[in-house]
């Protein structure tokens, strides 16, 4: 599949973010808008499916356009395939859960042109093949995704969101752009072909990993640049939010693997360091402030930093193996980091669907105002179980398989040689668990206080389930999760040759292996059988059911809730959000929040409400962010005076810088 | 004939600890109620109690949803494949390359997620309070387990529980500081995760405390019998898992005669009795602890895993 056929589809999306302009005076704009975009979502999905199943050799195309005398290179390859997969599936399940959700939208016009540019800036990241397409795309991709979060700007909340969105997107672009300028050169080749044909110097590579990790990492939400992501991702309206954490993260991901696995070349021993440590820490802390949320899909934002730090850990590992030569184990850490990034777009894309349903159906994303769903939305309920279950791990889905493979690679690591890697490596596996078992957590409270239990508000009484093409589209992808758990290796066997590409060697074919059993280097080791294992599951489940159902009592009788004997009508005496997360922020408090209990008990008599308080901080915004911003405020204070000067100051302020540069001048040369 | 004899043994195996799961908690309870000089029920009454509770109607809370009705049942499968994937009396079971340990881990977790969210489906405070400090728990709980099983791979060269079993029976074992202190956190957890004395109470219903029978509290009929018999299925898998890692003697190798296979077994009912003993006289002689401080005795477990492993990962390259 020539990389012709992706530019046209993009080329489409392009015209078509024009003609939502046009389209906007008419009543069925949104259909229009969202019925074309799932078309070509489509076909570009079809397009990267057959590339990555027919294995050509790469796809080029040059174009007379940016750079002169370079013009604008295009390629696609295996990597750039399956990415093109992830971005236009879940742009194609967005699309059509819009087909719905969009009627709802009180401000099209400030969104349906911004959401095919979106999209189309997304693919053409993927396909560039020369440094200055990559940042203009790349940039397009963020201002789309900026004008998408500010489309409801009136609120205050998604102005500052907005704003820090933009800032963080400026530093991580231009931190892109510094690494491409180091690869380039001397010589200036800002093709992706001449970067790699001219490998740089260890020192060089080590400032573009630096770089690399900045740019495409402040864009995927890793630790301590992910300050924007829980601020913008709620912000946008749901189908976009999914986009943006389902698949724009995924981008960056990608951003990341180019420049770092190919256009680099060789990787020295320690890279593998910081990659992991950032990894590990994005997903112990993005899954600590997840659970200490109480909008629905500020969680879900958060939690998105847990699984890009999986991802990170993964790739870190994948790092650590090549350096060393183990080429079978980097293939593995790898594998685990696409399946990974596969998984994470299905199931982050389908939970920010749920949480537009629910928005759609009661108006609230408070999780204290909701409760009770799973019994008015049965559909939604279903399938954010189903999401649920997925991104915390439990088998048979998918979500556990990702992290299963990271275990196992993480049991390939004390064979490396160097010590600072195996004192680091079980750390981070505990890190990795302690995650694991916190999504647990987190996604039982997600569920628990906005499905089960019982409504905390009217509006919960009065919802009801949502539309078909949104239920369609849930259904869709929680059908993906359950398939992908069940076959994983149809999916180990598809990113093989990706993966051969990137760190030369592959997981062993998987399809040969009988019963369908995954076995990541040898039985003897570690095999898993998703396929059987759902299987047992369901059949012993339905064993138990039916004994029990046919040879005792299969009665039932509706009572009042029984409570020890004691209960209590009113549904706030239910745990709610908070309470749920209380434990776990008692325990972690010290160590992740600096969160310190605050009571303030009024003395007898007094009639003021006692308050009880227990503020969290972001430690990265402390030491990172807040520091820059004062010296920042500092500085400007101090120029402030240079705006009140007399003439003949501001004369001797233009003689002096004058003096001073002819001065640098001269000791230059 | 191979295929045949294995998977009888697998069969076996799923009736096996179907059936003496009941039995273990009964053993339990009665030596119980002899250290305690109380004559105990019945050593039979757990099954009574089940018969009882499958023929009786179930009554449902007029706010729960169908996730009540069908997660004793989720809870029952998932906690039975777990057990049944953890070698009894013979290695060779059938299907043991369908999960390894990491899978039988979160096997367990799957259970607990479907039994947390159970707690929190009809709405009441002291459902929420179990799930929330099951959950809690089992945030610390899980990453030890995970590193314990770290340890043991990185011994075996396999998270295969029937090939660490065969590699534990074997000579080349020898005795490991790190496999000592793996056995510590597998019990430290083994007790948290049963909900046991130090950590929860199994005997109490309205103690402010109580994580585990404060989620099951709405649970009556067929459905209460269903989480009663996976709790005790839970309690005989991590008795099991614990003798087939430290104390694997009797376990029948996989092309072993029907003798051996007999003798396996006396085997494993003599650990599981032993087992039964020692937790009885350990659960006599602690008291329950405070809610905050079970955070710092499965903290303990953790830090042992976590330094197990990295003793593995040192001594590998010396």
């Amino acid at each position: 599949m020539p990389v012709a056929v992706f530019l046209m589809g993009d080329a489409l999306l392009f015209a078509l973010a024009l003609a939502a302009i046009w389209a906007l005076r008419f009543r069925g704009a949104s259909s229009f808008v969202y019925a074309v975009s799932l078309a070509v979502s489509l076909l570009l999905l079809g397009a990267a499916a057959t590339r990555l199943i027919s294995a050509d050799a790469p796809s080029v195309l040059i174009l007379p356009l940016g750079l002169p005398r370079i013009g604008a290179h295009f390629r696609i390859d295996a990597l750039s395939a399956f990415f093109l997969a992830v971005v236009n599936l879940g742009a194609a399940a967005a699309s059509l859960y819009a087909l719905g959700y969009g009627r709802h939208e009180h401000e099209p016009g400030r969104v349906l042109p911004f959401f095919p540019a979106f999209l189309a800036a997304m693919n053409l990241v993927l396909v560039a093949d020369d440094a200055y397409t990559f940042l203009l795309c790349w940039e397009v991709m963020s201002l789309a995704s900026w004008a998408l979060v500010m489309a409801h700007h009136a609120e205050p909340e998604n102005a500052r969101a907005g704003y820090v969105y933009i800032l963080m997107a400026s530093i991580g672009a231009f931190a892109l752009l510094l690494a491409f300028g180091a690869l380039a050169g001397p010589d200036a080749g800002f093709t992706f072909a001449a970067m790699r044909a001219h490998p740089p110097t260890p020192i060089v590579a080590g400032i573009v990993l630096a770089l690399a990790l900045t740019g495409a990492g402040s864009k995927a939400g890793l630790a301590p640049f992910h300050i924007w992501l829980p601020l913008a991702h709620p912000a946008a309206p749901s189908h976009v939010s999914a986009l943006m954490s389902g698949v724009m993260t995924k981008v960056a991901v990608y951003g990341f693997i180019r420049i770092v696995f190919d256009l680099v070349g060789s990787v020295d021993w320690w890279w593998g360091i910081p990659v992991m440590s950032l990894g590990a820490t994005s997903a112990v802390l993005g899954v600590l402030f997840a659970q200490m949320q109480s909008d629905m899909k500020r969680v879900l934002a958060y939690s998105t930093i847990e699984n890009i730090g999986v991802v990170f850990i993964a790739l870190g590992l994948s790092l650590a193996f090549e350096s060393g030569g183990y080429g079978p184990a980097a293939a593995l850490a790898m594998t685990a980091a696409l399946f990974h990034v596969l998984n994470h777009s299905l199931f982050k894309t389908l939970l920010f669907f749920g949480a537009g349903a629910v928005l759609t159906a009661t108006g609230a994303r408070d999780l204290g105002r909701l409760g009770g769903l799973l019994n008015r939305m049965p559909a939604t309920g279903l399938f954010v179980l189903i999401g649920c279950a997925a991104i915390s791990a439990l088998p048979p889905l998918n979500g556990f398989v990702s992290e299963w493979l990271v275990f196992q690679a993480i049991l390939l690591s004390p064979s490396l040689p160097v010590w600072a890697l195996k004192l680091m490596i079980p750390a981070v596996g505990a890190m990795l668990a302690l995650a694991a078992a916190l999504a647990g957590a987190c996604f039982v409270r997600l569920f628990g206080i906005a499905f089960l239990g019982r409504p905390r508000s009217a509006e919960a009484v009065g919802a009801v389930d949502v539309d078909g093409f949104s239920l369609t589209s849930m259904g869709v992808l929680s059908g993906l999760c359950l398939l992908t758990g069940i076959f994983p290796g149809v999916v180990i066997d598809a990113l093989a040759p990706i993966v051969r590409g990137l760190v030369g060697a592959n997981m062993t074919a998987q399809d040969a292996i009988p019963w369908l059993s995954i076995v990541p280097i040898a039985e003897s080791r570690s095999s898993y059988n998703g396929l059987l294992v759902f299987f047992f599951i369901a059949f012993s489940a339905l064993l138990a059911a039916f004994v029990i159902h046919r040879l005792a009592s299969s009665k039932i009788r509706r009572a009042p809730a029984w409570d020890c004997g004691f209960p209590q009508a009113d549904p706030v005496t239910q745990y709610s959000a908070e309470s749920f997360a209380q434990p776990v922020r008692r325990v972690y408090a010290g160590f992740a929040f600096r969160s310190e209990e605050r009571i303030d008990m009024p003395p007898p008599g007094d009639l003021r409400p006692a308050r009880f308080e227990a503020p969290l901080h972001d430690r990265a915004w402390e030491l990172f962010y807040a520091p820059v911003i004062a010296a920042v405020q500092a500085v400007a204070n101090r120029l402030n005076g240079l705006q009140f000067l007399t003439i003949r100051q501001y004369l001797s302020l233009v003689f002096g810088a004058l003096v001073f540069l002819l001065l640098v001048l001269a000791s230059w040369t | 004939m191979d295929l045949i004899g294995k998977l009888a043994i697998q069969l076996t195996q799923m009736l096996v600890v179907l059936l003496l799961a009941p039995l273990l908690t009964g053993f339990v309870r009665k030596v119980k109620a002899r250290l305690l000089l109380r004559q105990g029920p019945p050593l039979l009454q757990p099954y009574y109690d089940l018969i009882k509770l499958t023929q009786k109607e179930a009554i449902v809370a007029e706010s729960a949803s169908w996730l009540f009705r069908v997660a004793p049942y989720l809870i029952f499968s998932a906690t039975w494949v777990a057990a049944a994937l953890t070698p009894t009396f013979a290695i060779g079971l059938l299907f043991s390359w369908s999960a390894d340990l990491i899978a039988i881990i979160a096997l367990l977790g799957s259970a607990r997620f479907f039994l947390a969210l159970a707690g929190m489906d009809v709405g009441t405070s002291f459902g929420g309070l179990g799930s929330s400090r099951e959950m809690m728990f089992a945030t610390l709980a899980e990453p030890a387990l995970i590193m314990i099983v770290f340890t043991l791979a990185l011994i075996a060269g396999s998270t295969e529980l029937s090939y660490v079993a065969a590699f534990m029976m074997s000579p080349a074992v020898g005795l490991r500081v790190s496999l000592g202190m793996a056995l510590i956190a597998l019990v430290i957890v083994a007790l948290a995760e049963n909900a046991r004395i130090p950590v929860d109470n199994p005997s109490t219903h309205l103690e402010l405390t109580m994580v585990h029978e404060a989620m099951v509290l709405e649970y009556s009929g067929r459905h209460l019998a269903m989480i009663e018999l996976s709790s005790q299925l839970k309690l005989l898998l991590y008795i099991t898992l614990i003798a087939c890692v430290f104390v694997p003697w009797g376990l029948a190798p996989s092309a072993a005669d029907f003798s051996t296979h007999v003798l396996g077994f006396a085997a494993y009912v003599g650990k599981l009795a032993a087992a039964g003993l020692l937790l009885a006289l350990f659960e006599v002689t602690v008291a329950k602890m405070r809610i905050f401080r079970v955070p710092d005795f499965i903290g303990v477990a953790l830090m042992l895993g976590l330094l197990a492993t990295l003793l593995r990962f040192m001594s590998r390259g010396l």
